[in-house]
């Protein structure tokens, strides 16, 4: 039986291979991800993100326990943990938390290294997804590292993007500053039952008040009296990012935060959100492989010796990098 | 480019909760370049072969300071035969007792390291059979 097969059959051995490949950016990984991808576009894509340390693998854990008991759908996990940048080694711990999923065949966790490579990082996640969607899997829940760009990555890869947050890591100012938080479908603030939640729920509500100013109702002699709002405010399809409290470790807020991620699908499903992620993933997938075939092109046509020429000049500062650039594109640089 | 890595489970079995070792070779595994997968305390057999099937790994490390290594092993090797990974070795640490490594080795188990073991040797030793 050839691997696509074996994978659709749902054999997990197989699967396992594959991901390892796809992780290697192996040839016969690439091969199978093209028979794969017409079995590909029914998961849902749940991104998890968040600084290190806020709970993103117990909540992901209780997640995933939450949709096993509740609603009997087919959980994958891919849990990202970072390289060492000097080794090339990685402990990839996300699994102790997830102990509770053990033994359910209908769940699959695989834990990956970041290897280094931004954008490799980014290419083989969604292809790893790709392979879990082609499985059969309803959900696949992918938890980030805990900083740097690739929470951003996750939002043009995922459906739904959770970002957690935890009391007493931030103020109203790390609140409003670009990044992590625009990237949130839905804010969690984790460890609920921990001294300064209530502050980090305002920070998270102003935040958001700021941007998606919500319909304003004033009260008058204690009748509701709606005011005036902006036009774009008034799209009934705006989606403004709930908060949902949660204590991942006792399970508390995940039936909640469930509703929350389903409501998102639905209102995905309702307009043109989910079709727009679909048409953003796949731009984001096509042009980094144009950018590594070019890379791969590049390689091909040039000599070592020709590239480590300029690049003595360069180091000598008599050509700036620039021009090194010109040189060897061969002035096929316009 | 093709970038493959040694992928290597360390796993503590049965019940006793003393993982410094096995944090230790973790980290010396991790520092020789290898992505190393943690399950952390009190795994039972299945559990053990189950993250060793999702993950891919070539090589299973366990740590058993219980006593109960010849009852383990030879469940955690029989499960991953029975997954279809005949090609993943397995290697121990732990308080193993000299009669019982040449009945482990004749199992299969590829190394058995004992208190005072190198994370050099361990670490050369994985290198040679995954590499060859």
């Amino acid at each position: 039986m050839t691997t696509t097969q074996s994978i659709l059959n749902g054999d997990r051995l197989a699967l396992a291979r594959l991901l390892t490949k796809i992780e290697n950016n192996a040839p016969e990984g690439r091969d199978a991800l093209i028979e794969l991808f017409p079995h590909t576009g029914k998961a849902h894509l749940i991104g998890v993100t968040g600084a290190p340390g806020t709970g993103k693998s117990s909540l992901v854990n209780q997640l995933a326990l939450h949709y096993r008991k509740v609603e009997d759908k087919k959980i994958a996990i891919l849990a990202v943990d970072p390289s060492s940048p000097f080794t090339g080694g990685a402990v990839l711990g996300d699994r102790v938390r997830m102990r509770d999923l053990s033994g359910d065949e209908k769940v699959f966790i695989r834990s990956m290294a970041t290897r280094g490579s931004l954008g490799g990082l980014a290419q083989s996640t969604a292809n790893m997804t790709q392979a879990f969607d082609a499985a059969g899997f309803d959900m696949v829940i992918v938890e980030t590292v805990g900083a740097g760009q690739s929470e951003v990555d996750i939002a043009r890869l995922a459906h739904t993007t959770l970002v957690v947050e935890a009391p007493g890591l931030g103020d109203e100012i790390q609140a409003i500053k670009a990044g992590i938080l625009e990237i949130a479908d839905i804010l969690v603030v984790n460890k609920g039952d921990r001294p300064g939640v209530e502050n980090t729920e305002k920070a998270l509500k102003s935040m958001l008040e700021l941007a998606h100013p919500t319909e304003r109702i004033f009260r008058h002699h204690g009748v509701a009296m709606k005011a005036e709002t902006p036009k774009q405010n008034t799209n009934k399809n705006l989606w403004i990012p709930p908060i949902q409290r949660t204590i991942s470790t006792e399970g508390v807020g995940i039936s909640e935060l469930a509703d929350l991620i389903a409501k998102h699908a639905t209102h995905l499903r309702s307009g043109e959100g989910w079709s727009a992620r679909e048409r953003i993933r796949l731009q984001v997938e096509i042009e980094a492989l144009i950018q590594e075939s070019l890379m791969n092109q590049f390689r091909q046509d040039t000599s070592k010796e020709k590239y480590d020429e300029v690049f003595e000049k360069v180091f000598q500062r008599n050509i700036s990098p620039w021009e090194a650039v010109k040189m060897l594109m061969n002035g096929r640089l316009k | 480019m093709a970038e493959k890595k040694i992928r290597v489970l360390v796993a503590k079995p049965g019940l006793d909760g003393h993982d410094r070792g096995a944090k230790v070779v973790a980290r010396a595994l991790r520092d020789a370049g290898m992505e190393v997968i943690y399950t952390g305390l009190r795994q039972t057999p299945e559990m053990i072969a189950e993250a060793a099937l999702q993950e891919d790994v070539d090589v299973v490390g366990l740590s058993v300071l219980s006593g109960a290594h010849m009852a383990l092993a030879p469940r955690i090797m029989e499960l991953l035969h029975a997954n279809g990974q005949t090609h993943v070795k397995v290697f121990i640490g732990g308080i193993i007792p000299d009669e019982d490594l040449i009945r482990l080795k004749e199992m299969g188990v590829t190394g058995v390291y004992g208190p005072g073991a190198s994370t050099d040797d361990i670490i050369r030793d994985i290198q040679e059979t995954v590499t060859g």
